[in-house]
């Protein structure tokens, strides 16, 4: 039933592919068409394709990514006296379809008890059709919205799937036992509060080093948290997880790396210092960074 | 004797991401160079790219939810929750921050990014801050509306991020169920969600008592800018 999912999921993405190549407002939309197209061929045609193939298409959306060939076109967006306008018409009912998302998912796992991915793909195509009736808006124009939200995202949309095969190449080049043993060298013992802090502070700083809990998430957890929590201490892998992730933001607090966050509001809010908002961020960063830790110790062993 | 060979891909993303290279091309080079080092042939490599890619698609299932959030955002979605902000009563530095932080967090729970730098932060929550503190302190120093400022985007960090695995199709929770899945660890997005509750929790409490701080920064008379009288 997921592969079902993943076809729908297929489909949007060649339909994003159709429109941009006819969208000629886009400069780039052969290099943003192209990708979408061939994103969306992963989708659909995941299982059936060598794997090496996939590989190579991986390969390509990178190249199309990295040479800077993607753009955002135009959406028949609508105007801000309409939003306004509508805003005050439908008032709270424009939360309503966002709700039924959390919602059926969870009932989906919890009465049926197949995966909540399952539970997530229907609950967005019911989201969308309750959207459509209470907004009185086209299939249409949905899905052009929907393209210009993943045009905003642009080739990140990728990033999640791209760093899972990175944490599987880490884990086969033995980056994991190398981390391991170098955190074993520090902390002697076997001290399970140590090796949470490693953890977490590892996970902190890796993001600070990055600019990105993402990317610090595959590695650190790797690293440090599947061989020293999960496999010698055996740790719950959810909460450790989870939390760790989490950790990993307090480190995004910190950070000039992460432009978005504090260097770009920064020059938005015209503040006089660049590095104000860190400096706002660092303790409250460091205290969550802290009981986070705790939080793990207490709860995942 | 520990091999540090393996360590070369964190090297590279290292490198990489400091003098900002395209991030897919940092990890795609880091991921080739560190399976070489593995003694994986280029096929091998491409292989595990790929099966990995297809098996950890539902990664991306986040881009089913586009088009309705699209949707309402054209017809007015951010609007209604700049409304809900703007009808707030007895604004202060304090209120209207730990508000703005507990909208984003709700509606991030429920997988709406409602929020942003640009577009609340800048345009309404700094100014209705910076407003309310002036209204309470008509002597405020330049550094002390400055702070006011920043502390808003603050508001809209702390936030935004513990408030991000909530929501039970975030990029965030599908990465770790993705990650710790190729090591073997199984796990459904339902009984993940709930252990970013005592996180976001911790973060509300922090916040709140970090706000009256700033309130009472924003908000004291301070010496240096009492004119002197004539």
């Amino acid at each position: 039933m997921l592969e079902y999912v993943y076809q729908a999921t297929g489909l949007l993405l060649i339909v994003f592919a159709v429109q941009t190549f006819t969208d000629k407002s886009n400069k780039k939309r052969i290099g943003t068409g192209l990708f979408w197209l061939i994103y969306g061929f992963s989708f659909t045609f995941g299982l059936l394709l060598p794997d090496w193939f996939v590989g190579v298409m991986v390969l390509l959306m990178t190249l199309i990514a990295a040479c800077g060939l993607m753009g955002i076109g135009s959406y028949g967006t609508s105007e801000e006296k309409f939003r306004m306008a509508s805003a005050k018409k439908l008032k709270n009912s424009l939360f309503i379809p966002a709700i039924i998302i959390p919602v059926g998912t969870i009932l989906w796992s919890k009465t049926t008890g197949s995966s909540a991915l399952i539970g997530l793909g229907i609950s967005s195509v019911l989201a969308l059709i309750v959207a459509l009736v209470i907004t009185k808006g086209t299939v249409q124009q949905s899905v052009h919205e929907g393209r210009r939200l993943i045009d905003t995202i642009g080739w990140a949309a990728i990033l999640s799937q791209f760093l899972a095969a990175l944490g599987y190449l880490f884990g086969e080049a033995g980056v994991g036992d190398t981390v391991s043993q170098i955190v074993k060298e520090i902390i002697p013992n076997n001290n399970l509060f140590a090796y949470v802090l490693c953890y977490t502070f590892g996970m902190a700083l890796f993001t600070i080093i990055m600019g990105n809990a993402f990317a610090a998430f595959a590695v650190i957890t790797t690293g440090v948290a599947i061989p020293l929590l999960m496999i010698e201490q055996g740790g719950n892998p959810i909460i450790i997880g989870v939390i760790g992730m989490l950790s990993g933001y307090c480190g995004t607090l910190m950070t000039p790396m992460a432009a978005n966050f504090n260097i770009v509001p920064a020059a938005l809010l015209a503040l006089k210092n660049k590095n104000q908002i860190i400096f706002l961020q660092l303790v409250p960063g460091l205290l969550m960074l802290t009981i986070n830790t705790f939080l793990i110790y207490f709860l995942a062993f | 004797m520990i091999d540090f060979w393996p360590l070369i891909g964190i090297g590279i993303i290292t490198i990489g991401f400091m003098l900002r290279l395209n991030t897919l091309l940092v990890i795609l080079i880091a991921g080739v160079v560190t399976g070489l080092i593995a003694h994986l042939q280029i096929i091998e490599i491409l292989s595990i790219l790929g099966s990995s890619f297809t098996q950890n698609r539902y990664m991306s299932l986040f881009i089913l939810i586009l088009p309705m959030i699209g949707l309402l955002e054209h017809y007015g979605l951010k609007e209604r929750a700049e409304i809900l902000i703007s009808s707030m009563k007895n604004a202060s530095v304090s209120k209207v921050t730990f508000a703005y932080l507990l909208l984003r967090k709700v509606t991030n729970a429920m997988g709406l990014s409602l929020g942003g730098h640009p577009s609340m932060v800048r345009p309404l929550i700094a100014p209705m801050a910076e407003a309310a503190a002036v209204t309470e302190n008509p002597s405020i120093t330049d550094n002390q509306r400055l702070r006011v400022r920043a502390f808003a985007a603050v508001s809209e960090n702390f936030g935004n991020f513990f408030s991000q695995l909530i929501f039970i199709g975030s990029g965030g929770l599908l990465l770790i169920k993705g990650v710790l899945n190729e090591a073997g660890y199984t796990m459904e997005l339902d009984d993940m969600y709930v252990w970013a509750l005592p996180s976001a929790l911790a973060s509300i409490i922090i916040f709140f008592l970090f706000s009256k701080i700033e309130q009472k920064k924003a908000t004291a008379v301070l010496k240096a800018s009492e004119k002197p009288e004539c």
